[in-house]
C-alpha cells in the first residue's frame, strides 16, 4: 500500500536532523577543502594521479550532498527517488562517456595532421 | 552577421519579408484566413465562445486537454502532408533537366518544416494526446498529478506550433534539413529568420514536452486506485511510463544543444562553428543522443495502443505480459546506447561503428519479443475485425518490414552505402506511417467511442485505412528502390530521366494517401452527423481495462468512486463479478480551471517572435510578462473544489441511461 | 453471482473518498525529484560540451591564464553555507518556528546573492581582458555551462523572495510546507552540480 503522509509536517524524518544537516556539511567542507589546498599549495602529485583525486572526491562530494541533504534514500517515494537518481546517473554517463569515445575516435579519425597534438590532449595548457 | 538594418522598434523585420510575390504562399494565406474568419463567425453566431474558453482552453481536464492534442496533431498533420505532396509533385516533375515548379530555398524550407512538424507537432501530440487521455483512467484516476501544469504543457506545444506557421507567411522558415545541422544552420551560412523560427518554436514546444513528461510520470507513480501494483498496470500505461521517462532523459538534451546553437547564432559563441575551436560534429552527436530516444518515444506508447487493441479484440488477456513489460524496459535503455548509427559516415573508426551496430541490432530483438506476443494472442483467440483491428494488422505487417530494412541499415558497410538515399527516407517512413501513425488510427478508432460516446463510421473508417495502407506502399517502396539506385534524399531535380518512373509511383501513393486523409475527415464529419445512430455505452468492444468502467465520455471526475483493483485487467474481473457502482456518492475533490497557462504560453509565441526578429524590447516585455503571470499564479491557494455528491448522482444517472 | 457493488470492494473507500490526496500524499516532491534530474541531464550535456571542446582554445587564453583557484574557494564556500542555512530554515519551518525560518532563509539568499555578484564580476572581467564567450571553443562552453548553473541559482533567488512573501502572508501551512521543501531541494541540487562544476571546470583544468 502506498505510505500516508499525514501533512506537510508531519514528515520531519524526510527533512533531516540537526545533526544530518551537521554531518554533511562537515564531510563536504572537508571534501571541498581538501582538492583547493592540493592546487592552491601546488603539491607535488603526479598529474594524473592529482586529477583522478579531485574527481574521485567531487564524486563522493555528490554522494554526500545527496545522502545527508537531499535525503535520498532506498525509502522515500517507496524507492521512486533512488530509482530515478540512478538512471538519470546512467544516462550522464552514456551521455558523457559517450560523447568523448565518439569524439575523440572522430578527432583522431578525421583530424589533419597538424591539429592532432592539439586535441589528442584534453588537458594541455598552451595558453 | 549580416548588413540588414535593425530598427530599434521592429528588429529586421520589414515589408520584404512578407511573402507576397509568392502566389503558393497567398493562396495557402487566403484559404487559412478565409477558414479562420469563418470559423470566428460561426462560433461567434452559436455563441460558442464562452464554452470554448470554460470547457476547452482554460480546462484542466486530462481527458479534453488529450482530445485537444489530437486536434492539434491533426491540424498540423494536414500542414505537414500538403509539405509532403509538393516534395512528390516536385520530385515527379523536375527530371532529366526540368526545373518543377519549386525553387530551391523553397523546397528547401518545405522539407524543413515537413520533417520538424510531423516529428514534433503531429507525432508528439498524437502520442502525448492519446497518453492524457487513456493513461489516468487507466490506472483508476481522476486526473494527472499536476493538471495546470497539464494545461501549461499543451499550450506550449500550440505556442511552438504556431510560431511555425506564422513563419510560412512572415518572413521564411530554415533551410536545413530537420535536424539543422551546423555549419549549414549556423550563423554564417543561414542568415535570415528562418532557423531562428525553428530554434524557438522547439525550444517552446520543448517546454510543454518535458514538462508533460515529468507530469504523466508522477502520475503513474503517485496517482494509481489503491491496490494497483506496478505488474497490475496495463500495458499501455507501462509503455507510457517508458515513454516518459524517455522524454524527461532526452529531451533535456535537445534543449541543452538547441541552446547551444542559439548562443552560437545570436552571441558569436563558437561551440559547432567551423572556425575559433568549434567543432560541429559536436552537434550531431548531441542531436542524435536526443533523437534515437525520441524515435522511440514516439513508437513507444504506440506499442501500448497495439497491445490493448489486440487483447481486447482477441477476447484474451495480452500474451506474454511480463514479457512485454521487460521487452519495453529494454528498448527503453536500448535506445539510448545506438545513437552514433545516424551517423556511421562521419568518421568514427571500426570500432565505435562496430558497438554501435551490434546494439543497434540487439533492439531488435525486444521489438521482436513484442511481435510475437501480439501475435500469440491472437492465436488461438476469437478476433473480431473491428476498425482498430485493421489498423493493428497493417501495423503489424508494415511496422515488421520497416524494422526489418532498419536492421539492413545497422550494418556499418551497408549504411556507408545507403546514408542519406531515399532507402534511408523509405525505411523511416516505413516505421513512422507503418508503426506510429497506423497505431495512432488504431487508437483513434479504438477509444473515440470512450471519448465521444459514438462509434466511428465503419465505412468510411475502412475506406481510410484501405487507401492509407495501399497508399503507403505505392508512396514508399519506389523509394527503397531509388535509394538502391543511389539517389540521395532532399533533391529538388535530378539528370537521370530513369527515375522519373518511380518518383511518379510514389507520387501516385501519395494521392492515395492524401484520400484517406480526406476519408478520415469524412468518417469524423459522418459520424458525428449519425452520432445517435452510433451511440454506444460505456463498454462498446467489451474491453478489459479500467477506462472502460467510465461512462462514454466519461464525467469529469471518471469514477464515481475509487476503485480497489486486485490484479490485472481488473475490469474484466469487475465485468465477470457482476460489479455495480454504489450509488452512496460522496462530494468530489477536483482542481479548478485556471487560464495562467494559456497566457503564459501566449508570451511565450510573443516572445519567440520577437527574438526571431531581433525586436528586443518586445523580447524583453513578454518574457518579464510570462515570469511576473507565473508567480502571480503562485499567488493563488484556492485551486480545487467539491462537486457535490448530489451533482455526482445526477451525472451517474444521465450516464447510466445509455 | 451475487452482484457485488464498489462500496463492497472498498470498505475504505467512503472514507476516504472526499479526499483522494489523502490516499495517494502529495505528487509534488517525486514530480520535482524527475524534473530535478531532468535539469541534471541539460547540465550533463553542457559538461560533455566543456569535456569535448574545453581544449580548443583556438590561440587565446586557457584555464592557467584565467581561473583563480582563491576565488572559487570563496565561491563554493558561499553556496556550501547557503545549502547549510537553507537545512536550518527547514529545520525551524518543520518546529513551526516563522520567524527563524523567514531569517535563515533571507541569510540564504543573501548569500546567494554574494555568489551571483562574484560571478558575475568574473564573468565582467573576463569579457574586458578580451576572454569572453566568443573567444574560442573553450571559453563558449565555459560561459555556456556557469552561466546556465548561475542563471539557475537566480530563478532560485527570485523563487525564495517569493517565497519569503507566501510565508509571511499565510505562514507555515501545507502548501507552503510543499513550497519550502521543494525549493530546498533545488537550492541543495545547484550546490551538487556547482561540486561538478568547481572539480571539472575548474581545479582540474589547473592541474
Amino acid at each position: 500500500m502506498l505510505a500516508k503522509t499525514h501533512n506537510g509536517h508531519g514528515a520531519a524524518k524526510d527533512h533531516g536532523t540537526m545533526a544530518q544537516l551537521m554531518i554533511g556539511f562537515g564531510l563536504a567542507a572537508l571534501l571541498t577543502i581538501i582538492p583547493f589546498v592540493l592546487i592552491i599549495a601546488e603539491v607535488a602529485i603526479a598529474r594524473t594521479t592529482l586529477i583522478g583525486i579531485i574527481m574521485g572526491l567531487g564524486a563522493v562530494q555528490i554522494v554526500v550532498h545527496l545522502v545527508y541533504f537531499l535525503h535520498v534514500n532506498r525509502s522515500t517515494e517507496q524507492g521512486w527517488t533512488l530509482f530515478a537518481s540512478i538512471f538519470a546517473v546512467l544516462i550522464l554517463v552514456i551521455v558523457l562517456a559517450g560523447s568523448l569515445w565518439v569524439m575523440r575516435n572522430m578527432n583522431e579519425n578525421m583530424m589533419p595532421m597538424h591539429d592532432m597534438d592539439h586535441m589528442t590532449s584534453l588537458q594541455s595548457q598552451q595558453g | 552577421m549580416s548588413i540588414e538594418t535593425i530598427s530599434p522598434l521592429f528588429g529586421r523585420l520589414s515589408l520584404d519579408w512578407i511573402p507576397y510575390q509568392e502566389p503558393i504562399l497567398v493562396g495557402t494565406f487566403a484559404a487559412v484566413a478565409v477558414g479562420g474568419f469563418a470559423v470566428l463567425v460561426l462560433m461567434t453566431y452559436y455563441g460558442l465562445w464562452g464554452s470554448f474558453w470554460r470547457d476547452w482552453v482554460t480546462s484542466v481536464d486530462h481527458k479534453k486537454i488529450g482530445i485537444m492534442y489530437m486536434v492539434l496533431g491533426f491540424i498540423m498533420m494536414v500542414r505537414g502532408f500538403a509539405d509532403a505532396l509538393m516534395m512528390r509533385a516536385q520530385q515527379a516533375l523536375a527530371a532529366g533537366g526540368a526545373e518543377g515548379y519549386l525553387p530551391q530555398h523553397h523546397f528547401d524550407q518545405v522539407f524543413t518544416a515537413h520533417g520538424v512538424i510531423m516529428i514534433f507537432f503531429v507525432a508528439m501530440a498524437f502520442v502525448t494526446g492519446i497518453m492524457n487521455f487513456v493513461m489516468p483512467t487507466q490506472i483508476g484516476a481522476r486526473d494527472v498529478a499536476f493538471p495546470f501544469l497539464n494545461n501549461f504543457s499543451f499550450w506550449m506545444t500550440v505556442a511552438g506550433a504556431l510560431l511555425v506557421n506564422i513563419s510560412l507567411f512572415v518572413g521564411e522558415f530554415a533551410r536545413v534539413g530537420w535536424l539543422a545541422f551546423p555549419p549549414l544552420s549556423g550563423a554564417s551560412f543561414s542568415t535570415g529568420p528562418g532557423m531562428d523560427y525553428y530554434l524557438w518554436s522547439l525550444q517552446i514546444a520543448g517546454v510543454g514536452t518535458t514538462l508533460s513528461g515529468i507530469n504523466l510520470i508522477a502520475t503513474i507513480v503517485k496517482m494509481r486506485a489503491p491496490g494497483m501494483k506496478m505488474m497490475d498496470m496495463p500495458v499501455f500505461t507501462w509503455t507510457a511510463l517508458a515513454t516518459n521517462v524517455l522524454i524527461v532523459a532526452a529531451f533535456p538534451v535537445l534543449t541543452a544543444t538547441l541552446a547551444l546553437l542559439t548562443l552560437d547564432r545570436y552571441f558569436g559563441m563558437h561551440f559547432f562553428t567551423n572556425d575559433f575551436g568549434g567543432n560541429p560534429m559536436m552537434y550531431i552527436n548531441l542531436i542524435w543522443i536526443w533523437g534515437h530516444p525520441e524515435v522511440y518515444i514516439l513508437i513507444i506508447p504506440i506499442f501500448g495502443v497495439i497491445s490493448e487493441v489486440v487483447a481486447t479484440f482477441s477476447g484474451k488477456p495480452l500474451f506474454g505480459y511480463k514479457t512485454m513489460v521487460w521487452a519495453t524496459a529494454c528498448i527503453m535503455v536500448l535506445s539510448f546506447i545506438v545513437w552514433l548509427h545516424h551517423f556511421f559516415t562521419m568518421g568514427s573508426g571500426a570500432n565505435v561503428n562496430t558497438f554501435f551496430g551490434i546494439t543497434t541490432m540487439i533492439i531488435a530483438v525486444p521489438t521482436g519479443v513484442k511481435i510475437f506476443n501480439w501475435l500469440f494472442t491472437m492465436y488461438k483467440g476469437r478476433v473480431r475485425l473491428e476498425l482498430p483491428m485493421y489498423w493493428t494488422i497493417g501495423f503489424l505487417v508494415t511496422f515488421t518490414i520497416g524494422g526489418m530494412t532498419g536492421v539492413l541499415l545497422a550494418v556499418p558497410p551497408v549504411d556507408f552505402q545507403l546514408h542519406n538515399t531515399l532507402f534511408l527516407v523509405a525505411h523511416f517512413h516505413n516505421v513512422i506511417i507503418g508503426g506510429v501513425v497506423f497505431g495512432v488510427y488504431a487508437a483513434v478508432t479504438y477509444w473515440w467511442p470512450k471519448a465521444f460516446g459514438f462509434k466511428l463510421n465503419d465505412t468510411w473508417g475502412k475506406r481510410s485505412f484501405w487507401f492509407w495502407f495501399v497508399g503507403f506502399y505505392f508512396a514508399f517502396m519506389p523509394l527503397y528502390a531509388l535509394g538502391l539506385m543511389g539517389v540521395t534524399r532532399r533533391i529538388n531535380q535530378y539528370p537521370d530521366p530513369a527515375w522519373q518512373p518511380y518518383f511518379i509511383i510514389a507520387a501516385f501513393g501519395a494521392v492515395l494517401i492524401l484520400l484517406g486523409i480526406l476519408s478520415t475527415f469524412i468518417g469524423f464529419y459522418v459520424s458525428v452527423r449519425d452520432r445517435k445512430a452510433l451511440a454506444c455505452g460505456g463498454d462498446p468492444w467489451n474491453a478489459r481495462t479500467l477506462e472502460w468502467a467510465t461512462q462514454s465520455p466519461p464525467a469529469p471526475y471518471n469514477f464515481p468512486h475509487d476503485i480497489q483493483v486486485r490484479g490485472r485487467d481488473e475490469f474484466w474481473r469487475m465485468k465477470q463479478d457482476g460489479f455495480v457502482w454504489s450509488t452512496a456518492y460522496q462530494p468530489i475533490h477536483m482542481p479548478k480551471g485556471t487560464a495562467t497557462g494559456v497566457y503564459i504560453a501566449g508570451f511565450a509565441l510573443v516572445f519567440g517572435f520577437a527574438m526571431v526578429w531581433y525586436i528586443w524590447w518586445l523580447a524583453t516585455l513578454s518574457f518579464v510578462a510570462m515570469v511576473a503571470i507565473g508567480i502571480g499564479h503562485t499567488f493563488n491557494y484556492n485551486r480545487d473544489y467539491y462537486i457535490p455528491a448530489q451533482d455526482v448522482a445526477a451525472t451517474e444517472a444521465k450516464g447510466a441511461v445509455t | 453471482m451475487t452482484p457485488l457493488d464498489s462500496t463492497q470492494l472498498a470498505p475504505v473507500m467512503a472514507v476516504n473518498d472526499h479526499d483522494h490526496g489523502a490516499d495517494h500524499g502529495s505528487p509534488t516532491q517525486i514530480g520535482f525529484w524527475i524534473y530535478l534530474m531532468s535539469d541534471c541531464i541539460i547540465f550533463g550535456a553542457l559538461f560533455a560540451t566543456y569535456a569535448v571542446l574545453g581544449g580548443r582554445y583556438a590561440g587565446g587564453p586557457g584555464p592557467l591564464d584565467l581561473f583563480e583557484p582563491e576565488f572559487v574557494a570563496v565561491e563554493t564556500a558561499l553556496l556550501l553555507f547557503s545549502s547549510v542555512t537553507f537545512g536550518l530554515a527547514m529545520l525551524q519551518a518543520v518546529k513551526g518556528n516563522l520567524n527563524r525560518t523567514l531569517v535563515w532563509l533571507a541569510v540564504t539568499g543573501v548569500l546567494g546573492a554574494g555568489f551571483i555578484g562574484m560571478e558575475l564580476y568574473e564573468f565582467r572581467h573576463l569579457i574586458h581582458i578580451g576572454a569572453g564567450p566568443d573567444r574560442s571553443a573553450f571559453l563558449s562552453a565555459f560561459f555556456a555551462l556557469v552561466g546556465t548553473h548561475g542563471l539557475h541559482v537566480t530563478g532560485g533567488i527570485i523563487w525564495l523572495v517569493t517565497l519569503m512573501v507566501q510565508i509571511k502572508m499565510h505562514g507555515l501551512i501545507d502548501a507552503n510546507m510543499r513550497r519550502l521543501v521543494t525549493l530546498s531541494m533545488f537550492w541543495h541540487f545547484l550546490d551538487l552540480i556547482w561540486i561538478g562544476v568547481f572539480s571539472f571546470v575548474y581545479l582540474v583544468r589547473l592541474v
